[in-house]
């Protein structure tokens, strides 16, 4: 069920600012992709356009083609809702819904679309967290409310309910920035074995991250101030963090700068 | 600060915190002073007021008769019956009156929060919810007496008064409902939106329930604020002695009304009708305010 | 693709699926309208039914101090009374209002623990909870026989002032304008108290340090820091409580004592508010001409109160544009 994403000569605004210039990039399917670069390059941007997440905040707009498995995200018949189901995202922060249970928050996607079936909604609860790696911890106390876990958990119960409804891909938007090292080893380890079934982009600021998860690294940088973000190179990962292509991105790497 | 450098007597060093001069500190001083004596001063009237209801009308309270008879054939001197049909009438006229406001209210507050976006729209909105807030109660019970009464020509009734204390539950619910909604955090919304729920079931699922605490806090607080509005009363409703469950037709008493009527009343038995119903109808709003604080205590929004 | 985008909002497709966002959408703007309309319909239905009466009205509505609405045949109603006691209790109220508000506000946030300024802000409050029938009650039985002697001292001592002067009812029991102003004044304290302590509060916490930092006592950090941040709130507050006491009925009619000639301008007035005047012919509104006065009478008050809080909201406005 994995699919592949083809970003053809993505732009992105806000209102009159140009944030993003001209993205072109194939993500594979069953593979990571890291989103690497400073703050405010515009890698966030590019991936909350992927499933248009963007489209949040006032005043956003994209121009570009954005395909997946060959179909535009974007085309005018196109719902962003059924996009969301069919692209899951994991947040910054975590963000289990404060009033639901453990077990109401790794069903909720179903549950709000309408599936009533308890017997099913249980089996989706238990795979999830399973997939998720948080089953052996939680299974005792699925009726307790999410907010109780630790911060680590939670941002695995939010990986659960991401894939509680099974999306074709997952993206993943700087996951481990508020989770301690010991919490972000097990997300690392549950990306790698989520990229057996899904597609994954994940941004990270963290660079040793991007190159212990992903098979593939896309490079962002700003030009100036006021410019637009740009995408600098894309590339295996062991290639760009050994030899790559583009001298910023190997000052970016070798920590000159951001 | 006072030496200077010509003074003989200065010491050999300077002190090592600089003196504050006199004339500095007793102005401090006499700004907490008088500040704190606003306070108190805004309190005397409190206790006082308190003191003089409860002691002129517990005596009443503690009656069996007073919270489950009507004043049904009681005579003017006659130490006897009670307030049963006005609290019945003050309860259920302020009941209907939130049935009708609430949905209205929370539905406004949504449109402004989710929907508004601080459009032209939204803004006139939010300044017609303040001038609603500013409407004095007498004016909306004209106004509803004008178009309940005159125009469409029912006859005065305790649901004529519900409407009217409609307007003056309705800011108060929008404001409270919106200042939760935008306590929501938006990642909250933002994770429904990624599961592909639709923003209306986002907004109904998810935040509402997570403000749903502080919504019915709000809620309380106004529930409690038209139970003492007294001018829709006067003007849209006649005072009924007995008992009334009809809020379509006829007199029905509220403990507004009572308090009232029984003013006129010389007798002391009157005077102790109003206080006893003065003390009840404190009683009722207290009750209905330590619910909301109760309720708000519970639960607060958790960002976390 | 990429339209216009509304709040924190995904745009709504109008395909089949979205029918619920459209309807719930539709739901929130009616209610919206519910409310921008029934402010306009208030408006519009006191018009329509004030204009008869004041085209049969035999005096001037604006000059005259009579009111006599029993003849249908010759109607003569006049606000000038109305509106002097209206005025004159509100103004006293919000004299001895605002300076207790702002002492109280700035005692609850600047100089009391936070741990202790919940409960003591929670006493103010409470005098919010208050019904005004109670207010009127407790005014009119307890504190205008108590006021008595203060306002026959005032009344000897201070008659060259004019708003000190004989007044037309008698002092006794004290169901004058000032026992009403006296009693309005507590009323109307929770909210602006309630509104200055907001803004107080929110004083910036940098300007704040930096008075404290040059050496400024509590008071001067006060009187540079914080009442010029919140002197915009705390005059918008203010009006608000002026809007309240323009409209109090209740307490007002309990306590006002009705007067036989027109009004002296005087504190020991009696005599009715618009507010009163409207609840204490409730009971009698059954000819549509001479209801007509009392709506027309309440139709000022209405247009009055817009104004008060419209300017409040003004105040408001134009001080939160300053301070960010």
């Amino acid at each position: 069920m994995a699919k592949r994403f083809d970003i053809k000569d993505l732009n992105i605004y806000y209102g009159k600012f140009h944030a993003v210039n001209s993205v072109n990039l194939a993500v594979p399917p069953r593979n990571v992709t890291a989103f690497i670069g400073p703050s405010g390059c515009g890698k966030s941007t590019v991936l909350r356009s992927l499933n248009r997440m963007h489209e949040v905040i006032p005043g956003a707009r994209v121009e570009g083609k954005v395909l997946l498995d060959g179909e535009d995200i974007y085309a005018s018949n196109v719902d962003p809702v059924e996009v969301r189901r069919t692209i899951g995202m994991v947040f910054q922060r975590p963000n289990p819904f404060p009033t639901m249970s453990i077990r109401d928050n790794v069903v909720a996607g179903l549950r709000l679309a309408g599936v009533k079936n308890k017997k099913h909604l249980d089996e989706v609860a238990e795979r999830s967290l399973r997939g998720a790696n948080l089953w052996n911890e939680v299974k005792d106390r699925l009726d307790r409310p999410g907010g109780g876990l630790s911060g680590g958990q939670q941002q695995r119960l939010c990986i659960a309910r991401a894939i509680a409804v099974q999306p074709d891909v997952l993206l993943m938007d700087e996951p481990c920035s508020a989770l301690d090292p010991i919490s972000t080893l097990a997300i690392e380890d549950l990306i790698t074995e989520l990229k057996k079934e899904y597609t994954i982009v994940i941004v990270t600021h963290n660079m040793q991250q991007a190159a212990r998860v992903s098979d593939q690294t896309a490079f962002f940088n700003l030009l100036g101030v006021g410019q637009p973000g740009q995408l600098i190179e894309v590339d295996d990962t062991e290639k760009i963090f050994s030899n790559p292509g583009q001298k910023a991105t190997e000052d970016y790497i070798s920590g000159r700068f951001g | 600060m006072t030496a200077t450098l010509t003074d003989p007597n200065r010491p050999a060093q300077a002190p090592a915190f600089q003196k504050i001069s006199p004339a500095r500190q007793f102005k401090n001083y006499l700004a907490m002073t008088l500040m704190g004596l606003a306070f108190l001063v805004a309190v005397v009237p409190l206790v006082w007021l308190l003191f003089t209801v409860v002691s002129n009308g517990y005596s009443a309270l503690v009656n069996g008769d007073w919270w489950s008879k009507s004043l049904k054939g009681v005579l003017p001197e006659q130490f006897a019956g009670g307030v049963y049909h006005a609290l019945y009438g003050s309860i259920m006229q302020a009941l209907v009156c939130a049935l009708i406001a609430v949905p209205i209210g929370i539905l406004t507050a949504v449109y402004l929060v989710e929907y508004g976006n601080n459009g032209r729209f939204a803004r006139l909105t939010t300044f017609m919810v303040d001038i609603l807030s500013g409407v004095p109660s007498i004016v909306a019970a004209l106004f509803v007496f004008a178009l309940w009464v005159t125009t469409f020509g029912f006859e005065t009734s305790a649901f004529a008064v519900s409407l009217a204390l409609v307007l003056l539950m309705l800011p108060v619910v929008v404001r409270s409902t919106e200042e939760m909604l935008r306590l929501v955090p938006d990642e909250l919304r933002e994770a429904s939106y990624a599961l592909g729920v639709p923003k209306w079931k986002t907004i109904v699922k998810i935040v509402l329930p997570t403000a749903l605490s502080g919504i019915v806090t709000g809620v309380m607080l106004a529930t409690a604020r038209v139970m003492g509005e007294t001018a829709p009363v006067l003007v849209l409703v006649g005072y009924s002695r007995s008992i009334n469950f009809d809020i379509f037709g006829g007199n029905m008493a509220s403990l507004p009304l009572l308090i009232y009527n029984e003013l006129l009343n010389p007798e002391e038995a009157g005077q102790l009708r109003v206080w006893g119903a003065a003390l009840t109808l404190i009683l009722l709003i207290m009750f209905f305010n330590l619910v909301a604080t109760v309720i708000s205590r519970f639960s607060a929004i958790k960002t976390k | 693709m990429a339209e216009e985008v509304t709040g924190s909002s995904p745009p709504a497709k109008s395909n089949g699926r979205r029918r619920g966002d459209g309807v719930f959408r539709s739901m929130t703007t009616g209610s919206s309208l519910v409310i921008v309309v029934s402010i306009g319909l208030i408006g519009l239905f006191l018009l329509i039914q004030a204009v008869p009466s004041l085209n049969a009205n035999n005096i001037n509505f604006f000059t005259s101090p009579e009111w006599a609405t029993g003849e249908v045949g010759n109607l003569r109603f006049g606000i000038r009374d109305l509106l002097v006691v209206t005025v004159l209790s509100s103004l006293l109220a919000l004299a001895i209002a605002m300076p207790l508000a702002m002492g109280i506000a700035l005692f609850l946030t600047h100089y009391l623990q936070p741990k202790l300024a919940r409960p003591f802000a929670y006493v103010i409050d409470l005098l919010a909870a208050v019904p005004s029938i109670v207010f009127g009650l407790w005014g009119a039985k307890v504190l205008g026989p108590a006021l008595e002697p203060v306002a026959t001292f005032l009344n000897e001592n201070l008659a060259w002032v004019p708003l000190f002067s004989d007044g037309n009812v008698s002092l006794s029991g004290g169901g004058n304008i000032f026992t009403a102003g006296i009693v309005l004044s507590i009323m109307i304290l929770p909210i602006i108290t309630a509104v200055s302590r907001e803004v107080f509060r929110q004083t910036p916490v940098m300007q704040i340090e930096g008075a404290l930092a040059l050496g400024a006592t509590r008071w001067e950090m006060i009187r540079t820091t914080v009442l010029p941040f919140g002197r915009s709130g705390y005059i918008a507050g203010s009006m608000l409580g002026l809007g309240r006491a323009l409209g109090e009925t209740v307490a007002v009619l309990i306590i006002l004592r009705s007067a036989t000639s027109s009004s002296t301008f005087s504190f020991f007035d009696g005599g009715y508010t618009f507010a009163s005047k409207i609840a204490s012919a409730a009971p009698e509104f059954s000819e549509p001409l001479s209801t007509g006065a009392y709506i027309a009478a309440g139709l000022v008050l209405f247009v009055f109160t817009f104004a008060v809080n419209a300017l409040a909201r003004y105040v408001a406005g134009r001080g939160k544009a300053k301070a960010s």
